[in-house]
């Protein structure tokens, strides 16, 4: 068991941020030259973090798996990202957006983190306006703003359909501008395949060159791992196909703790699954849900014709259709969170109402939104996402509704970090999807980039001081040191284990095997036997990948397959830790639904008396289940209720 | 100034000055030519007001500094352009559906070039030129030349082609200029491209207005 | 109706920059028109693998259209046969029963390719690192609302900043030219009272670096623009020349 400081500052919850940071040991100019600090991933907080740092006048060495930082894949968030500005004068604020996030993670979040989070929101617009990004603004030259689910206010900034682009492509020039004036050193198309721990602290990594399939080291002061979420543990999500959870596996293997795995977000606007073949689902943007209605039929005949094609959407009289949505949950209506409508199509879908061939989809339905504003000013807010489903589905939803049905987009659970963003490894810093602080068991739509940007913006370059104070005599560490080239072997060792499988099934063959197990039986309805299912399942998967994979070509040259192994392999003890981790929680709570803990409404159940805290998992062994420990979450300032999103 | 040698852009702008100079000096051909379909003796006025008087020596000169130029920065770009394409190519062709004269104007400058040599052959080396060395047989009387080629149907089909070649070259660069130096935007876009339609289709008809009036009459 | 077809694909094989490379065939039954081009390899690929021969190598990730990796050349166009998408979006509904479907890399000398479909495009990358930002530190900049920016003029930017920067300009340009891509950056900044500041320094900058690396010279064929998944539009490129003539006279 290891003891867990979260190092949350003393004094009101307004003004612990304020107080940490007059507090907090700094590092002085000339030493910040000395210093050495890794950045791993180049999302939202990977490149804001490097670009910080090294503004500071760090040494920043940048890595990541595509050809180029810009493409990570916080470039695909669609609808927006919150902040507490009340340009509006619609009654926001720092405590509302604060409120309003800790309620949305179905209070299974940090106090601290959270209000330091809505604290910086507004200097994160700021920021980005600062550096050009082109934000979406109103005839008087002002910025403007849409609501997102789970608040009664406009506070989400945007720029078009594309805010997650234009935000990364804000953090990437500010990072290529570093690269430029020669304070970060870019590593591209690079994976960290291990963390390097020399007395207790991080001191580097071990890469893998993706082209030319070389084993590198890099050593640093300080090791940032900002590489996203987990969530292609399911295989299908909308996840981009190379996002992975590996490192953080390889973290959680040497030390860190691995929090809160169950959680995980399903997203209730996808285009749907059509086939055996798919490699990917594509997410609407949940900004749509501002004008769009969700509705099944209310008849199950009229259901049964349109999946089989007799009937349309269309002919199907406004008295028929079920409104679900506006139904169940009057105040917010289709605004409702994320994991709460996700739900609501699961549970409507599950008793006869879906469309589709599949029966597996709802309509998201525009055509009151088209009578209210006009063909023009619907394709102006929304006219890119049309596009984009009209290339995939081949249907105009300009006249017929949209077909949508839940997936998995993002983790909430992540690598445990304290108040500073540090994981239980000294020195080991996690930002961003990667950690697991803000959003409790469910996120808000457009936090996740605002969490982004406020860690690799405002957060990390102030607590990473708190650290490297400590450091400023270390010289610059060197890689022949025995601890990089034990782990260098042990990476080389798994890589040729991996190779001299020479099985009969390809990587994403079991890949796709794990998805469905996890999608059946850890997915949005989960419970005790599925759990246990999903256990032995996994295990199963386990044994197959490493008696039965097959890698073609060399390890040590480019070879993509290998580069799937790889994180499959990893997938797979995830997927094994989120099973153990929701069977551990009996109780539902915001992406974590366990059928046993329900109201009689259908809506999730906590059990604060004894789950309010984060489950941190603790590595025991390749073949041994790991440890749990418990972090408290005590809620000092905000009183815990069951969330009501009806009235 | 270095720049106009060494930037991509720099040479462009030379290439846009230099055609926008040639296509004004084409106009004002043009004008010189037409006096023909009224009047001989007018035309032949203007032909010996020129003749080898050091104004027009000077015009030959600043002209052929300005094909010079053109020609020269053409085969220059072509070449760079050849090389930042890269040794291979697409094995299915590029089927994007561009305007052909944009893609083809090196092999529409060397047609034009190649009706110019042909037209300095038939006139300049028989007019400016003969003058200039003193030769006996230098013709003043321009609308003898013109009148004496233009009935020989080759002939009158060999400048046709030239200037179709021309108004293809013109359909593309008159805009294109104009776009190099910035001036365009959306909303200028079609603007240009109709001015370019109407400048080459002028220029076309109305040089081949003379050779056909006269094959027709004779 | 889901439409099934059988094609015949002609995939580009190189095993590196320096190697020379050739087309490979490949038949492929019953596939369904609702399948996208990538699944469509990925469908090779694991055939491929069974075999016991090593898969093509293709750069993918976003699969929806945003990150820019993707960058087929898919029979004479990038990004293959329908406007305003990727390669990733490409979905074989737009291909027949029978079709010999010819997939090559982004053929241009600053793209130097890496494996098969793979190219290198780190020069996008270079040519930003010239100057393609604003150049403030973080932290200490005004309110957001500080600086009132005409709507015209926020959406315009916008529109430029919606290059994904997947290189098909580049690629369908007979020039190798990337005009467009610098220019998409350039006309960005321009357009916003941020990014004035720096309007004249940037444009040099980024204009010397594109040449420097061998892009070729705009001819104004518009390909690059007709074949843009982003439908960036080339008035950005008379824009980037207007900035670049005023920045030099200006000197």
């Amino acid at each position: 068991m290891i003891k867990l400081d979260a190092k949350i500052p003393k004094g009101p919850l307004a003004e612990k941020w304020a107080n940490y940071k007059d507090h907090q040991k700094l590092v002085n100019p000339a030493n910040k030259r000395r210093l050495d600090i890794i950045v791993v991933g180049t999302g939202l907080a990977g490149a804001s973090a490097a670009a910080s740092l090294g503004e500071l006048g760090f040494n920043v060495l940048s890595f990541c798996i595509q050809d180029s930082p810009r493409r990570a894949h916080s470039i695909a968030a669609q609808g927006g990202i919150n902040a507490a500005k009340n340009y509006q004068n619609d009654g926001d604020s720092v405590y509302r957006l604060f409120y309003d996030t800790i309620k949305g993670g179905d209070y299974r979040a940090r106090e601290a983190n959270v209000y330091r989070l809505a604290e910086v929101s507004g200097n994160i617009i700021d920021q980005c306006v600062a550096q050009g990004v082109p934000f979406a603004r109103e005839y008087g030259g002002l910025l403007d703003n849409r609501s997102f689910g789970g608040a009664q206010v406009s506070r989400t900034f945007y720029a078009k359909g594309q805010t997650g682009q234009q935000l990364l492509l804000g953090a990437y020039s500010a990072l290529s501008r570093q690269i430029h004036n020669g304070n970060v050193k870019m590593h591209t198309r690079h994976e960290m395949l291990d963390i390097v721990i020399m007395d207790g602290r991080a001191r580097g990594i071990i890469t893998r060159n993706l082209v030319t399939g070389e084993i590198e080291r890099y050593a640093a002061h300080a090791v940032i791992i900002a590489t996203g979420g987990y969530g292609n543990v399911f295989y299908l999500s909308t996840n981009a196909m190379n996002s992975n959870g590996s490192v953080a596996m390889q973290v959680y293997r040497k030390g860190a703790l691995f929090a809160n795995p169950a959680y995980a977000q399903i997203h209730p606007t996808c285009i749907p699954v059509h086939g055996d073949y798919q490699s990917k689902l594509t997410l609407m943007s949940e900004s749509l849900r501002n004008d769009g209605r969700i509705w099944v039929p209310k008849k199950l005949e009229d259901a049964k014709a349109i999946r089989e094609g007799n009937l349309k959407p269309t002919e199907i009289a406004e008295e028929d259709r079920d409104y679900y949505l506006e139904r169940r949950y009057p105040a917010f209506g289709n605004l409702v969170p994320r994991d709460v409508a996700s739900r609501a199509a699961k549970e409507r879908c599950d008793a006869g109402y879906g469309v589709a061939t599949t029966g597996l989809a709802v309509f998201l339905d525009f055509s009151e939104a088209i009578k209210r504003l006009g063909k023009k000013t619907v394709e102006e807010r929304y006219g890119n996402l049309f596009q984009m489903y009209e290339k995939i589905t081949a249907d105009n939803p300009y006249e017929t509704p949209m077909m949508i049905y839940p997936a998995i987009h993002y983790t909430m659970g992540g690598i445990w970090v304290d108040y500073e963003l540090m994981t239980t490894i000294p020195g080991c810093f996690s930002i961003g999807e990667a950690n697991f602080s803000d959003h409790g068991a469910n996120r808000l739509g457009a936090s996740a980039l605002m969490q982004g940007l406020a860690d690799g913006y405002f957060v990390i370059p102030y607590t990473i001081q708190n650290y490297l104070a400590d450091q400023i005599q270390v010289k610059h560490i060197n890689t022949d040191s025995p601890e990089f080239v034990e782990a260098e072997k042990a990476v080389r060792e798994r890589i040729e284990r991996l190779m001299n499988i020479q099985g009969e099934r390809s990587v994403d063959s079991l890949h796709k095997e794990l998805g469905h197990v996890m999608w059946e039986y850890v997915g949005m309805g989960r419970t005790k036997a599925s759990l246990e299912k999903a256990l032995t399942r996994i295990k199963e998967i386990k044994k197959e990948f490493w008696s039965n994979v097959r890698i073609p070509g060399e390890a040590d040259s480019l070879n993509t397959e290998l580069e799937k192994a790889l994180r499959v392999a990893d997938f797979i003890d995830i997927g094994y830790l989120m099973a153990l981790d929701g069977l551990n929680r009996n109780e539902s709570c915001g992406g974590h639904f366990r059928e046993e803990y329900q109201t009689p409404d259908g809506e999730a159940l906590r059990d604060d008396a004894r789950y309010s805290y984060a489950s941190c998992w603790e590595y025991k062994g390749e073949d041994k289940d790991p440890v749990l420990n418990k972090e408290p979450l005590d809620y000092e300032f905000v009183q815990r209720q069951q969330r009501n999103y009806k009235s | 100034m270095y720049w106009l040698f060494n930037s991509s852009i720099g040479r462009k702008f030379i290439m846009s000055i230099s055609g926008i100079f040639l296509v004004l000096f084409l106009l004002f051909h043009l004008s010189m030519n037409l006096t023909l379909l009224f009047s001989t003796d007018a035309y032949d006025l203007i032909c010996e007001f020129l003749g080898a008087n050091w104004y027009a020596i000077v015009g030959t000169l600043v002209l052929a500094g300005g094909v010079i130029i053109h020609i020269g920065y053409g085969t220059w770009l072509t070449l760079l352009n050849k090389k930042a394409r890269g040794a291979e190519r697409y094995a299915s062709s590029n089927k994007t559906k561009t305007e052909w004269a944009a893609k083809n104007m090196w092999v529409l400058g060397f047609i034009i070039f190649l009706g110019l040599v042909i037209h300095f052959w038939n006139f300049w080396f028989n007019m400016q030129f003969a003058e200039l060395i003193h030769s006996p047989n230098a013709v003043t009387q321009g609308s003898e030349l013109v009148i004496a080629l233009f009935s020989q149907p080759l002939f009158v089909v060999i400048y046709l082609v030239w200037l179709v070649a021309l108004w293809f070259h013109l359909t593309h660069g008159v805009w294109s200029a104009f776009q190099t130096l910035g001036w365009n935007g959306k909303l200028w876009f079609s603007r240009l491209q109709v001015i370019a339609n109407i400048v080459a289709t002028v220029v076309m008809i109305g040089f081949a207005a003379v050779p056909l009036f006269f094959l027709i009459t004779k | 109706m889901e439409k099934i077809i059988n094609i015949t694909l002609k995939v580009w094989r190189q095993k590196g920059p320096k190697v020379k490379g050739d087309f490979e065939t490949h038949r492929l039954e019953g596939i369904s028109g609702d399948t996208s081009f990538l699944e469509m390899l990925d469908i090779l690929n694991e055939q491929l693998i069974h075999e016991g021969k090593e898969p093509i190598v293709f750069d993918n990730d976003c699969r929806e259209g945003i990150c820019g990796m993707c960058s087929l050349y898919i029979n004479g166009h990038p990004h293959g046969p329908d406007d305003l998408i990727t390669t990733c979006q490409l979905h074989m509904r737009h291909f027949n029963d029978g079709d010999t479907i010819t997939v090559e890399p982004w053929r241009s000398a600053a793209f130097p390719i890496v494996r098969d479909l793979m190219v290198d495009r780190y020069a996008f990358d270079k040519i930003i690192q010239a100057g393609g930002y604003t150049s403030v530190n973080t932290g200490g900049v005004p309110d957001a609302n500080a600086i009132p920016i005409p709507k015209v003029d926020a959406d315009e930017a916008m529109d430029s900043a919606s290059c994904i920067g997947c290189g098909a300009c580049v690629a369908a340009c007979k020039n190798g030219s990337a005009m467009l891509f610098v220019s998409a950056k350039v006309s960005q900044l321009a357009l916003l009272p941020q990014g004035r500041i720096e309007a004249k320094a940037r444009v040099k900058a980024m204009i010397a670096k594109m040449d420097e690396l061998g892009f070729g010279n705009c001819t104004n064929t518009r390909a690059c623009e007709l074949e843009c998944p982003k439908g960036v539009s080339i008035s950005n490129i008379a824009r980037l020349n207007r900035e670049f003539l005023t920045a030099k006279f200006n000197d």
